[in-house]
């Protein structure tokens, strides 16, 4: 099919960091079943650094593969930076996505947004 | 590859072809030339008409009107009855919620022109029943347009019933047979159908070109002005080679419509029960009054644009109702209009079989979709939310 890249396709067919994850310190999901996607984001991290990361994905082609490369580009990267990913750096990775798929994109830089929030959050209260 | 996508379109038949390319290399002259050459192509249209009429049980072959395509014939069906009615002070129009967006949008449009359109709701097996249609029909219903069978879940209405109803209220009727055509017998006197459309290549035959049937005395507007071909009705010099190669197929589909039926019946049967299988799945339609070769299910937990590109990497070729595929944020319109939730229509997926489908076919299928569907619920958050049982699941 033409309607993905090559890369989206790579990534789709061979998801990179596919599961989930048992002892996770920060958890992102977002989305929601009405609209046909849903992205989990599960992050282990050491140092300030992603020591390791895994998602699950309810949609389409493209957020199965946003998912995928999102993951790829925030393994073993500070949490300063971590926090700089955008949907487009993501969508330029997968050498580009149909219009009208963009915001699965959106979905994969939000996810991990979240998993990082949560992983403050849970330190704060550790921290007490 | 294995093709399960009939409904979206067909291979093109060797009889269609075998008919057509005479119409390129010898009979290629203007039918509206007055010279004998010309006349050759106005015989060979005149011919196509007459085998159209024939399958159609037409009273007359003057009756058909070719068209360039199922959309063109619905929009001009629509238009034309509902101009016929708002000449008498008649604006009401009846259809139903899961109409072909050709229908779905010329009634969108007659509504912004002042018109009433009510849409009958469809029943959970994907049916609309006469009753609806009686209790729907006013004194300035100006039409009733519904669909012959369903493209999506394969429904199949009760078009006879339906047109009594119509007949006998002087109501004009309209069908969409784009599915039906080819498919099904069809006879529009028996069925008291006063319009009735077709596209080609729905059954083997050439894609661009369809036909309006218009029973005598229901009169016609036209889309295309500029000449006096289909009777004035139909500006255009017609594509005489498509016309020829659509009647072929239409007449082979219906003379082999018995043993071509048994054939995908009996595939469509074993796919439905195998798919059956799967959990938390569910069968859309009716599980008998369905097209032929039409299989539609949703399955739980998973999004339908997914599992189409990992069947078409098995070589799997087949359609869904998702908002992925649909282009559009939301499901298929039709999947909501059987009652189906976003969630649910989201997952969904299209087989179409047709005779050249093969057991072997249906064995690969049967193989391949349960373990695409397992691999994907497998990484869905939403399905290990079900199986954990923080959220319920809708299917049982």
């Amino acid at each position: 099919m033409a309607l993905y890249s090559e890369k989206v396709m790579d990534h789709f067919r061979h998801p990179r960091n596919v599961g989930s994850m048992e002892d996770a310190d920060g958890i992102g999901e977002v989305g929601n079943a009405k609209c046909g996607d849903i992205m989990k984001i599960y992050l282990k991290i050491r140092d300030d650094r992603v020591e390791d990361v895994k998602f699950e994905t309810f949609g389409c082609g493209s957020a199965i593969a946003s998912s995928s490369m999102a993951t790829e580009m925030i393994k073993g990267k500070p949490l300063n930076e971590v926090l700089e990913l955008t949907n487009k750096a993501v969508t330029e990775a997968l050498d580009g996505l149909p219009a009208h798929k963009l915001h699965c994109s959106v979905l994969a830089e939000q996810a991990i947004q979240a998993a990082v929030k949560d992983y403050y959050a849970r330190t704060e209260t550790a921290l007490g | 590859m294995i093709y399960a996508d009939n409904a979206a379109t067909t291979r093109m038949s060797r009889t269609a072809m075998d008919a057509m390319l005479p119409c390129m290399r010898e009979v290629w002259g203007n039918p509206s030339s007055l010279y004998g050459f010309g006349q050759k192509a106005a015989e060979a249209l005149e011919e196509a008409r007459e085998k159209i009429a024939a399958c159609l049980g037409a009273s007359t072959p003057k009756e058909i009107y070719f068209t360039s395509g199922g959309s063109e014939a619905d929009n001009q069906a629509i238009l034309s009855a509902a101009e016929n009615g708002a000449k008498q002070g008649k604006k009401h129009i009846i259809s139903t919620a899961f109409e072909h967006h050709a229908v779905l949008h010329t009634l969108k449009k007659l509504e912004q022109e002042g018109f009433e359109i009510e849409l009958l709701d469809v029943h959970a097996d994907g049916m609309i029943s006469p009753d609806q249609v009686d209790r729907a029909i006013r004194d300035d219903t100006a039409l009733v347009t519904t669909m012959y069978a369903n493209n999506e879940i394969g429904s199949i209405l009760p078009i006879a019933a339906i047109g009594a109803v119509c007949r006998e209220h002087r109501v004009t009727f309209h069908t969409d047979a784009v599915q039906a055509a080819g498919h099904l017998p069809i006879d529009v006197q028996k069925e008291n159908i006063d319009l009735l459309s077709l596209s080609g290549h729905k059954f083997h035959g050439p894609k661009g070109v369809g036909v309006l049937y218009v029973r005598k005395g229901v009169s016609l507007r036209n889309l295309i002005e500029g000449g006096a071909q289909e009777r004035g009705k139909r500006a255009g010099t017609e594509n005489v080679p498509a016309i020829v190669g659509m009647a072929a197929a239409l007449s082979e589909a219906c003379s082999r419509m018995a043993e071509d039926t048994n054939k995908v019946v009996a595939m469509r049967q074993r796919l439905m029960d195998g798919l059956a299988k799967i959990p938390h799945s569910i069968l859309n339609g009716d599980p008998e009054k369905r097209l032929p070769g039409n299989v539609s299910f949703c399955f739980e937990g998973i999004e339908g644009e997914s599992l189409l590109l990992l069947l078409d990497d098995r070589g799997i070729c087949a359609s869904s109702g998702s908002a992925c595929t649909s282009g559009s944020l939301d499901p298929s319109h039709v999947l909501l209009s059987i009652g189906r939730p976003h969630e649910i229509a989201h997952g969904s997926l299209r087989l179409s079989l047709c005779a050249d489908n093969t057991e072997e076919d249906v064995d690969k299928i049967l193989q391949a979709v349960p373990e695409v569907v397992a691999y994907l619920r497998s990484i869905s958050p939403l399905w290990m939310d079900k199986m954990s049982g923080k959220r319920p699941f809708i299917l049982s």
